[in-house]
């Protein structure tokens, strides 16, 4: 199956009716993308085929032909990436990959629902959402500076 | 000593594992492979109970690995309290998803489809609690004369109230991975409690292996739920492995994790509480019953801390508890944050609201008037001091929340809101610290200091915090301080990642090894006494302060050394068709001593609230002929985005002298206060609800018994005699 992973064509042989999820962790070695459920609920699985979120677990290897894949490990999402460590965001973090990839469609200054409606589908047991929130709010910041978010962190 | 003076407690430096997880490069259980490594697989009883007559191969043993009860080298045990739980059936079954068989293949697609037959001979279940006749512990908690005290009492109130189980659902399931090494053995996973691991195994293989090593893994969520069970998975992997002579992964899907592992004990709890008609509380009778399934795991002391939180931050001077935890032919249930407590805490507090609703008085004041103060005295005998905050937390909650307005709103029938108080006890109970006897060390290294302790970063903060107690007990930079992954071969064994410990006892112990460190160094820096003389390390272990007294016999005495306090107020809003409800703003004030890392703190309080919502509206765990029916995440459901309400955190920060930098434990007490605040927020629109969750054929029933519960200045709700 040929396919672009993390910006780079890739050319992996593995059963078509696989699971994404398991090719990536398995045959491609990206480990940075979790299993919690298998069944489409939990969303820790999420990476991006040509640009939308989609739950990996529910995705047969052979739907990626031709497509646009990114997982966390290629994600554009150093801002993202600092404001959770910044903010808390992640604690146990099993559910952070999953999670910075489903908020990258949100546009800057996203509001609590449009927030909460980008990552209904991604459970955090841990946090309570709200450090999340404060993590995209910051990151996704219209005026921020830096791209790299360098405040500091205390 | 070097002239480092910037603190990095109180202050939310970045956590050690940030970016690791952002990234995804953190390595979990499942991330991990070995070189000819088998995966495994735990075939399970499908029958509550009986007795195994016979086990049928139906596949090609070609590749396969197969253990029984008579490969294991040891005692057929997982050892933990009362060595009670057979690691494998030998013939006995006593509940779903027991154990019996363990199999393993290179081959994952053909492990999974290997079938094997078993027969039973059927036995009949014991699925009630209330008619178990197998007691695993008795706890009996007394002060003063209830008898003669509620025989004279202006007011009697009675009431029942029931918790349900409830699932853990850290997001990474269990997992493990056995490596032989050496002649021994070593296994890798995601694990609370690795020296728990290390015993288990211990006594499973005997002499079978010259040497155990449990190393965590980066964690996935425990919750309690990692604490104890870890030590069955590890020994299934330990067993394949030491047959195959191969490392062996079993990680468990997700139906497997829910329907074969622990979960919260069920409760029925009784209170009797004699009142004067101005609110006084004169005495109290509580009967506590737990669930504890199939076998004795940590039952005791889950009924222990439940049953000495049974009567609520309140002063009074005439209580009896009586507890007991008892066999189901379910699941065993276990550990879950706040270990009985959230059980006991839900029918005291939903108990005060309807003392409140008898006697026609505001909850509030209720509260008021009873909640302990510096010099009042516990259920136990247990004298408080000045860290007692359950005072001000309530008043703080009230205020911050604007309680008193929401209240005064809650006329139109559908938007409530409800209030609890609530203490968590910091640490082992009584003298379980004393002989835990933990122990934490401090190295020098040549990048600076490291801390070794076999506490677990399992979300919480455990090595961001413990790097922060020790670089300022030490004087030098945060940055400079590493945490050791916990590997049993390598750290002391600081007792388990419990109990709201990590940060006040195994931080406490800490702060004393760095202290010490400090005075060895003298005026070197940490660097500077490297070079002219090497690596040194200071270990220090558990001293337990000399007024502490506890008798483990008639539980008198000091059960914990601090007590987290806490206050909820929820508001919730009611779909008069659907019966559903909603939760609204919940706010939080928390005394937690000292917060080390303010931004972790609050995080561990949204979190553990988050949580205790999904307990109290949400979290159904449907049990059919002893097993969950729903174990799925499509139909057990937990908070989502959606579900999950704005919470308010205020940190009230009153330290425990003996704490590090004052502080308590935290990481239990957010489960103990918003499921009755949430109930209290429900039948303040009258309708009569006892019992979470509170899912809306409980709100229908409660509805049906509306008429009988109407009382002066309150409303029938609008949904009665539907």
């Amino acid at each position: 199956m040929q396919f672009t992973l993390n910006g780079r064509e890739v050319d992996v042989a593995a059963h078509p009716m696989r699971r994404l999820l398991d090719v990536l962790r398995e045959d491609c070695e990206l480990t940075g993308t979790k299993e919690g459920c298998g069944e489409g609920e939990c969303g820790a699985c999420t990476v991006l085929i040509d640009g939308q979120a989609v739950v990996s677990c529910l995705v047969p290897f052979a739907q990626v032909d031709g497509r646009d894949v990114r997982t966390i490990e290629g994600a554009d999402a150093q801002a993202l990436q600092r404001a959770f460590m910044d903010h808390v965001g992640a604690q146990c973090g099993i559910c952070t990959p999953g999670m910075i990839m489903a908020a990258m469609s949100l546009g800057p200054d996203p509001t609590r629902k449009q927030m909460q409606e980008a990552l209904a589908g991604n459970l955090c047991r841990c946090t309570g959402y709200e450090a999340i929130y404060r993590a995209i709010g910051e990151a996704k910041r219209a005026n921020r500076r830096t791209p790299l978010g360098v405040e500091s962190i205390g | 000593m070097s002239s480092f003076t910037e603190r990095a407690v109180g202050r939310s430096v970045a956590r050690k594992d940030g970016m690791g997880k952002a990234t995804g490069k953190a390595l979990y259980a499942d991330d991990l492979t070995f070189p000819g490594m088998l995966y495994g697989r735990t075939v399970r009883s499908t029958i509550p109970r009986g007795r195994v007559r016979a086990i049928r191969r139906n596949f090609d043993a070609d590749g396969f690995t197969v253990v029984d009860c008579r490969d294991i080298p040891g005692k057929n045990v997982i050892a933990l309290i009362e060595n009670d739980q057979p690691c494998l059936v030998e013939h006995e079954v006593r509940h779903v998803a027991e154990p019996i068989l363990l199999l393993a293949h290179a081959d994952r697609e053909r492990l999974l489809a290997a079938d094997v037959d078993i027969d039973y001979e059927l036995g009949t279940p014991v699925l009630d609690s209330a008619t178990s006749g197998v007691v695993f512990k008795h706890i009996r908690i007394q002060k003063g004369d209830v008898d003669a005290r509620l025989a004279a009492a202006e007011r009697v109130i009675e009431g029942t109230y029931r918790t349900g189980a409830q699932e853990h659902v850290y997001i990474e399931p269990n997992g493990v991975v056995a490596v032989p090494e050496d002649g021994g053995l070593a296994v890798y996973g995601s694990i609370q409690c690795p020296f728990y691991v290390h015993r288990a195994l211990v006594t499973l293989l005997g002499d079978a292996v010259n040497h155990v090593r449990v190393v965590q893994t980066e964690t996935g969520g425990g919750f309690g739920g990692k604490e104890e069970f870890p030590s069955v998975i590890a020994a299934h992997a330990a067993l394949l492995a030491l047959k195959s002579g191969r490392p062996v992964k079993i990680i468990y899907d997700r139906a497997e994790d829910m329907v074969a592992t622990t979960k919260r004990h069920p409760s029925i709890v009784r209170h009797r509480t004699g009142v004067t008609r101005d609110g006084r509380l004169v005495a109290m009778d509580v009967d506590v019953l737990m669930d504890g399934g199939a076998y004795v795991t940590l039952s005791p002391v889950v009924l222990s801390r439940g049953a000495i939180h049974a009567a609520g931050p309140y002063r009074c001077d005439h209580i009896r508890i009586a507890g007991r935890a008892v066999m189901t032919n379910t699941s065993p249930n276990g550990a879950f944050r706040g270990f009985g407590a959230p059980q006991t805490q839900f029918a005291m507090e939903v108990h005060m609201d309807r003392i409140a609703e008898a006697l026609g008085l505001d909850p509030v004041h209720l509260r008021e008037i009873n909640a302990l103060r510096p010099g009042d005295t516990t259920a136990t005998g247990q004298v408080l001091g000045s860290d007692c905050s359950a005072l001000e937390t309530l008043q703080r909650a009230v205020e911050v929340s604007g309680y008193a307005e929401k209240r005064a709103a809650t006329d139109t029938g559908r938007r409530g809101v409800g209030i609890s108080l609530f203490y968590h006890g910091s640490g082992f109970t009584g003298s379980g610290e004393l002989r835990l006897a933990s122990r934490a060390a401090i190295e020098l290294t040549e990048r600076g200091v490291q801390v070794l302790t076999s506490s677990t970063e399992i979300g919480q903060g455990t090595r961001t915090m413990h790097a922060q107690i020790v670089a300022d007990a030490l004087g030098v930079p945060y940055e400079s301080v590493e945490v050791a992954q916990p590997d049993t071969s390598r750290v002391p064994d600081s007792g388990p990642t419990v109990a709201s410990r990590t940060c006040m006892v195994v931080g406490g112990i800490l702060q004393r090894a760095a202290t010490e460190m400090r005075q060895r160094i003298g005026d070197s820096s940490p660097a500077e006494y490297f070079r002219e003389h090497g690596s040194l390390r200071v270990e220090a272990e558990y001293e337990q302060p000399e007024w502490i007294q506890w008798d483990d016999e008639t539980y008198r005495g000091d059960a914990y050394a601090t007590y987290g306090w806490g206050c909820n107020v929820a508001e919730v809003e009611l779909d008069p068709v659907t019966l559903e409800v909603r939760p609204g703003r919940l706010t939080a004030v928390v005394d937690v001593g000292k917060a080390i890392h303010p931004a972790l703190a609050v995080g561990q309080i949204e979190g553990g609230s988050a949580q205790a919502i999904g307990y109290a509206l949400l979290e159904h765990v449907v049990m059919r002929d002893g097993a969950m029916a729903n174990g799925q995440l499509t139909n057990y459901v937990i908070p989502t985005t959606l579900d999950t309400p704005p919470i308010d955190v205020v940190l009230v920060e009153n330290p425990y002298p003996g704490g590090p930098f004052g502080a308590k434990g935290l990481g239990e007490l957010p489960m103990d206060g918003p499921a009755p605040a949430i109930v209290n927020a429900i039948r303040s629109l009258g309708i009569d609800v006892r019992e979470i969750p509170a899912l809306p054929e409980i709100l229908l029933r409660a509805s049906a018994r509306a008429p009988g519960f109407a009382i002066a200045g309150q409303r029938k709700p609008t949904t009665a005699g539907r």
